[in-house]
């Protein structure tokens, strides 16, 4: 094994990423971007919701997509854990259920990359029993 | 859960909805001892002693979206079933410290997990709260300051994929030295 990564290789890194980021166009205003917020409370995080998560951050980095990921609590639909909350630009936030990587690769190609509703939504109308 | 470092991202989370600006998590690896202890740590709203008293309780949560509130109730169980115990020392407007005591060699006790992932999950996901991650073995201390990442990084994200990458690989590769018996690969560290 090679030497220990340590701070000022973090730098070089910094430098190299920074050179080929320019590339793309930063955009600092959510509004503009795709947001994806993972629901990370208990029932999520016991679910997987962290491998979700990393997924979404690498496969939409990967495919080019300028989108914010974020974490978010628990939106009470702890039955269909993983959650992701999606919000396209200029659009009503979308929330999916039971999201797996299988899932997360629909959700990326069909919803993000043409705006096409898939099976798995948690419409926004359910109540639960208190209601 | 099923690992340890699952409890931690759960017990931070508790500290990010408490407005924490600082969250220290520290693991100590005690094998004369036979301990494993881990200690989150925060600086944010804390709690009263009636709240404190009831966190453990699986049906309290101050949650209005759901009626149960597991995270501590599962660390604790995960706890004392290997002869060990939870506590939880807060004060309001100061902050909240949770310890827990795990058996090292007991055989309830699940291993650690991928905590380079969960360690760079949080500080990606929350940049504006600092995080000091320490991690005592046999072989001397590792310290995670994101305070000193972000001076290095200066106006560059931690939630850069490339940096997450390269800070997920630094904290693995310094916690194989502190521990030589784990296997490189977070997800079987134990």
């Amino acid at each position: 094994m090679g030497k220990v990564k340590s701070l000022d290789d973090l730098k070089k890194m910094k430098e190299e990423v920074q050179s080929r980021i320019n590339l793309r166009e930063k955009s600092d205003h959510p509004e503009n971007q795709v947001q994806v917020k993972v629901a990370m409370a208990t029932c999520g995080i016991a679910s997987g919701a962290k491998e979700i998560m990393d997924y979404f951050i690498n496969e939409l980095d990967k495919r080019n997509i300028d989108a914010i990921v974020t974490q978010t609590g628990c939106m009470g639909y702890c039955y269909a854990e993983p959650t992701v909350e999606i919000t396209l630009p200029g659009k009503e936030p979308v929330v999916f259920g039971y999201v797996d990587t299988k899932k997360a690769d629909e959700i990326i190609e069909e919803y993000i990359k043409k705006g096409e509703l898939i099976d798995g939504i948690i419409p926004v109308t359910y109540k639960t029993i208190d209601e | 859960m099923k690992d340890l470092s699952m409890h931690i991202l759960d017990i931070a989370q508790n500290s990010i909805t408490a407005d924490a600006s600082l969250i220290q998590i520290a693991i100590h690896e005690d094998m004369e001892k036979n301990s494993y202890e881990i200690v989150i740590a925060d600086d944010g709203k804390g709690m009263t002693k009636e709240i404190c008293d009831r966190v453990t309780d699986p049906y309290f949560t101050t949650r209005t979206t759901r009626k149960v509130g597991i995270g501590l109730s599962l660390l604790r169980q995960n706890a004392e079933q290997t002869g060990g115990h939870i506590d939880i020392h807060s004060e309001p407007g100061k902050g909240t410290k949770v310890r827990s005591i795990f058996t090292y060699d007991h055989i309830d006790r699940p291993a650690l997990g991928d905590i380079s992932g969960t360690i760079i999950t949080l500080v990606a996901a929350n940049p504006e709260i600092d995080l000091i991650y320490t991690h005592t073995a046999q072989n001397g201390k590792y310290c995670f300051d994101t305070r000193e990442i972000k001076a290095a990084l200066e106006d560059m994200k931690i939630s850069n994929p490339k940096i997450r990458q390269y800070l997920h690989e630094m904290i693995e590769e310094n916690l194989t030295e502190i521990n030589p018996d784990q296997p490189v690969d977070g997800s079987k560290y134990i």
